[in-house]
């Protein structure tokens, strides 16, 4: 007798709190990027509060030929907080992949935890009321769907399936590559008033056991928890970041100056901070595109993509994204190592400096690992 | 020119009279409940204290919180429709999806979407529908609902699909007040259509207040022109303020840094700004108050406005003090101090009291606090410090050594240091807020997406700057003075076209005719 595609026996129900923690979890995995899960948990809440179920399961709950499909919200993030979707995005372009496909998908997934698509593949789970897996491919928040691990190794781009809110669906059945899939996605997105439900060709379950950054549901509610209880305790909001995710407090500080200018399309910048506290006297940088890409102290490179770099506010413990960083403003900066899967040589080809046009920098891993690295299965 | 500047806030309402840049008299009062009869008080006192003629009065400035208490109180809100045009986009948030229940339910939580709404590059989301708009009109109209929003997806990139749905919903409301979001915020649907709903809300409340300012002035035997001042300091007229009350949302922490600004001589410094309950903490940046960069809240409820960036810690005059540990604050005996303090014979042991003891102050009966245990004193004090020095760190913006500026009732608290930085006690302190009022200028703001593909970044700012100009000119200001004080321009990533949004602010003087 066959399995079932997906065992829900250890499926976790997310109620509302656990929307707010994992929007919280979110910003601060998007380094900076990613967009504002804010409307998105607006939108999961009043789902939930309709009758909705978000369900989550982990990677180990997916039979071998499982059907997942990743998908997101792909457009600009300045259009996302005017244009609010009309809700089925997503939905509309996961049913143009089954149509094509002639079956339904047995789980949905995101494709990056970080910001605002963290919580898009859940409304869609539960629109569709399939699970949602405890697991993405990045880990964290890039600016561009090929620099995914569901790419990196080597999964097809295509059919993949794009949809607005005007009952447009647009199929990509046959694509060349994870560029041009980004390419055809980005500019069709464009017409589409630059908002639009993004799914990304079906996955097996085994594929994703692999391949799949694993966790990064629970990694993001653990973060969100740690900053709600060291705000309810009154106890540090950074440092209970830093102990719960085992990550490096890189430096206090002040923004002293930030420069910011357009290339191809995205924010790149540079901000300066002045050090506070223990790192008085210090000076420090930061370069931006959309995310945070590389932290130099005194002019020495000591973290970079694509380990996580995390802009917190000092006082708040909130994340503070690349738009909003400003003079003034007093910042803790702590890097979280990424996953393994992201710092092989494959991986590093796609998103190791380099490929942020940083080609003098030899990407060194943060020092402490994460423990769930130690589980990789490769 | 003879100005007269009032503040109206929740408990006091404070006037002052100003000859040019001289303070001639100030006066503090209490607050009234039909706030009316306090302002008649506060003006008859001022003019009465400098011997001003009437007919010498050039211009009436007030500043007031009432609308911003009206929402945290939840009273005197109007039943409010809420018109959005975006469908088929938008459909999952309804409008107030994030507001408290209890606000919402307040104005009756009538919320309607329509067709329309704009792309980021211009094109239709979809058309309009008049038939449609008819029909929520008869509804609207129906439930004898006299105040409307109307919001619209990228309504500050363009703002006729807003007009052209009032105009078909007036037909069918000829009586009804319209608020249009492109009148008031700025990008981020939620925020702005939310400032709408508020500003709709406030109408009927809005009418009276200006009315009751209005019929004070009368009462004074003024008949100088009067504006309000609004969250980034600069004036509007009554007729303004009566249609657009969410902009006086701030004004409060505004004016009281405005007029520290003014009353000190400097343009760039740390305000603090002591009550009876809160301190106030904020940074002047050339003269203006800076500005919050994220969402502010008003009553639970998030907003796009421009805020002034002021950080509040439960630290006042009125504030107890508990042992065991030595704790000042968060609870107050707020506008009981003259009752409940030790030095006013009181039973309470207060901010005030440890001041007084350690002959900071000498206020009220000073004999009253000589028992108070002299390491209990200096351990209080040593709290409230901390907790200035605190707060003053947050919003300091160089190493460099800015000086702090302190104003409000409570400014004895504040030692004459503040960690390394220089404490400023300007004369007339204690109202800041209503010279803040008297000294408030007229601004012109724009802020719209431009393509730079289309033309250069120099000639986009270039015209947005003239077209804030522009807009301050026509609201009241003096051309001569006028000047462009904040440009802007944020890239918007992931756009073709190099789309960049730019935001600029002219500020002028009041020109009086």
């Amino acid at each position: 007798m066959s399995r079932e595609p997906v065992d829900r026996i250890d499926a976790r129900r997310l109620d509302e709190a656990d929307i707010d923690a994992l929007a919280i979890g979110a910003s601060i995995l998007g380094t900076g990027g990613g967009g504002n899960p804010y409307i998105g948990s607006l939108r999961a809440k009043q789902l939930l509060r309709s009758g909705g179920i978000i369900e989550v399961v982990p990677l180990e709950a997916l039979a071998p030929d499982a059907v997942v499909v990743s998908v997101g919200g792909i457009g600009a993030p300045v259009v996302g907080i005017e244009k609010i979707e009309k809700g089925d995005e997503c939905l509309q372009a996961l049913r143009a992949l089954e149509d094509y496909l002639g079956r339904p998908a047995d789980a949905v997934i995101a494709a990056e935890i970080g910001g605002s698509n963290s919580i898009e593949p859940m409304i869609t789970a539960a629109q569709a009321g399939i699970p949602v897996v405890d697991a993405d491919g990045m880990g964290r928040a890039f600016p561009e769907v090929q620099m995914c691990t569901y790419f990196i190794y080597g999964h097809r781009p295509s059919p993949s399936a794009i949809a607005d809110e005007k009952g447009n669906r647009v199929l990509y059945a046959q694509v060349k590559d994870m560029y041009w899939l980004e390419r055809l996605a980005r500019t069709t997105a464009v017409d589409m008033g630059a908002a639009a439900g993004f799914a990304l060709a079906p996955m097996r379950g085994d594929f994703l056991q692999r391949f799949a950054v694993p966790g990064t549901v629970t990694q993001c509610l653990e973060l969100g928890q740690a900053v709600a209880r060291a705000r309810a305790e009154r106890r540090n909001v950074v440092e209970e970041v830093r102990v719960s995710q085992g990550g490096v407090r890189l430096f206090d500080g002040k923004v002293t100056d930030v420069r910011r200018e357009l290339k191809g399309g995205f924010a790149v910048g540079r901000v300066r901070l002045e050090g506070t506290d223990a790192n008085s006297g210090e000076k420090a940088e930061i370069d931006i595109q959309n995310e945070n890409l590389v932290f130099r102290r005194e002019g020495v490179v000591e973290a970079s993509v694509p380990d996580l770099i995390i802009v917190l506010d000092a006082d708040t413990g909130l994340s503070i994204t690349t738009e909003v960083l400003r003079f003034g403003l007093r910042v803790s900066v702590l890097a979280l190592p990424c996953h393994a899967l992201l710092r092989t040589p494959e991986a590093l080809e796609v998103i190791g400096p380099a490929s942020f046009g940083y080609p003098e920098i030899a990407y060194r891993p943060l020092a402490r690992e994460r423990s769930d690295d130690a589980t990789l299965r490769r | 020119m003879i100005r007269i500047g009032i503040d109206v806030g929740g408990t006091n309402t404070d006037a002052v009279v100003m000859s040019d840049r001289s303070v001639l008299h100030s006066v503090k009062t209490a607050t009234t409940e039909d706030v009316m009869s306090g302002v008649l008080a506060a003006l008859q006192g001022v003019l009465e204290g400098s011997s001003i003629d009437r007919s010498e009065v050039d211009v009436v400035m007030i500043g007031t919180t009432h609308f911003t208490n009206a929402v945290v109180q939840r009273r005197d809100l109007a039943p409010t429709a809420a018109v959005r045009l975006g469908l088929p986009a938008t459909a999952s948030l309804v409008p107030m999806v994030d507001w408290p229940v209890d606000l919402r339910e307040s104005i009756g939580n009538h919320a309607y979407l329509a067709h329309g709404g704009h792309e980021f590059d211009g094109r239709e989301i979809s058309a309009l529908d008049p038939e449609e708009l008819r029909r929520i009109a008869a509804d609207i109209a129906a439930k004898g609902i006299r105040t409307v929003a109307v919001s619209s997806v990228f309504s500050p990139v363009n703002t006729e699909m807003e007009k052209r749905a009032r105009d078909i919903l007036q037909e069918s409301l000829p009586d009804a007040h319209f608020t249009l979001s492109s009148e008031i915020g700025r990008i981020g649907l939620l925020e702005r259509e939310n400032a709408a709903i508020m500003n709709a809300c406030l109408r009927d409340l809005s009418r009276k207040t200006v009315r009751a300012f209005r019929e004070a002035l009368a009462g004074a035997g003024l008949d100088a022109p009067f504006f309000l001042t609004q969250n980034d300091g600069t004036l509007m007229s009554a007729e303004t303020a009566e249609a657009f009350p969410v902009l006086t949302f701030a004004s409060g922490p505004t004016n009281s840094m405005r007029g520290a600004a003014f009353l000190s001589g400097i343009k760039d410094a740390i305000v603090i700004d002591v009550g009876g309950t809160t301190t106030d903490i904020g940074a002047l940046v050339s003269g203006f108050p800076r500005e919050a960069s994220v969402a502010v809240e008003v009553g639970g409820v998030r907003t796009n406005f421009r805020m002034p960036d002021v950080f509040s810690i439960g630290l006042g005059g009125g504030s107890r003090v508990t042992i065991d540990p030595v704790r000042v604050g968060p609870q107050s005996v707020g506008y009981r101090l003259t009752q409940e303090a030790h030095v006013f014979g009181g039973e309470v042991l207060t901010a005030t009291d440890v001041a007084v003891a350690a002959g900071r102050a000498n206020i009220g009966d000073p004999e009253r606090v000589r028992t108070v245990d002299a390491v209990l004193v200096q351990e209080a004090l040593a709290v409230m410090v901390a907790m200035v020095e605190r707060a003053v760190e947050r919003m300091r913006l160089t190493p460099e050594p800015v000086p702090v500026i302190v104003v409000g009732g409570g400014s004895i608290l504040v030692p004459d240091r503040v960690g390394d930085l220089n404490v400023i006690r300007p004369e007339h302190f204690a109202v800041a807020n209503a010279v803040g009022a008297a000294i408030a200028q007229i601004s012109g703001e724009v802020d719209r997406v431009f393509s730079l593909a289309e033309m250069p970044r120099d000639e986009a700012v270039a015209r947005a700057k003239a077209e804030a100009i522009e807009r301050a000119i026509q609201a009241g200001a003096d051309q001569d003075s006028t000047q462009v004080v904040d440009v802007d321009d944020v890239p918007l990533a992931y756009l073709p076209g190099n789309a960049t949004r730019i935001r600029v602010k002219a500020v002028g003087d009041l020109s009086v005719a």
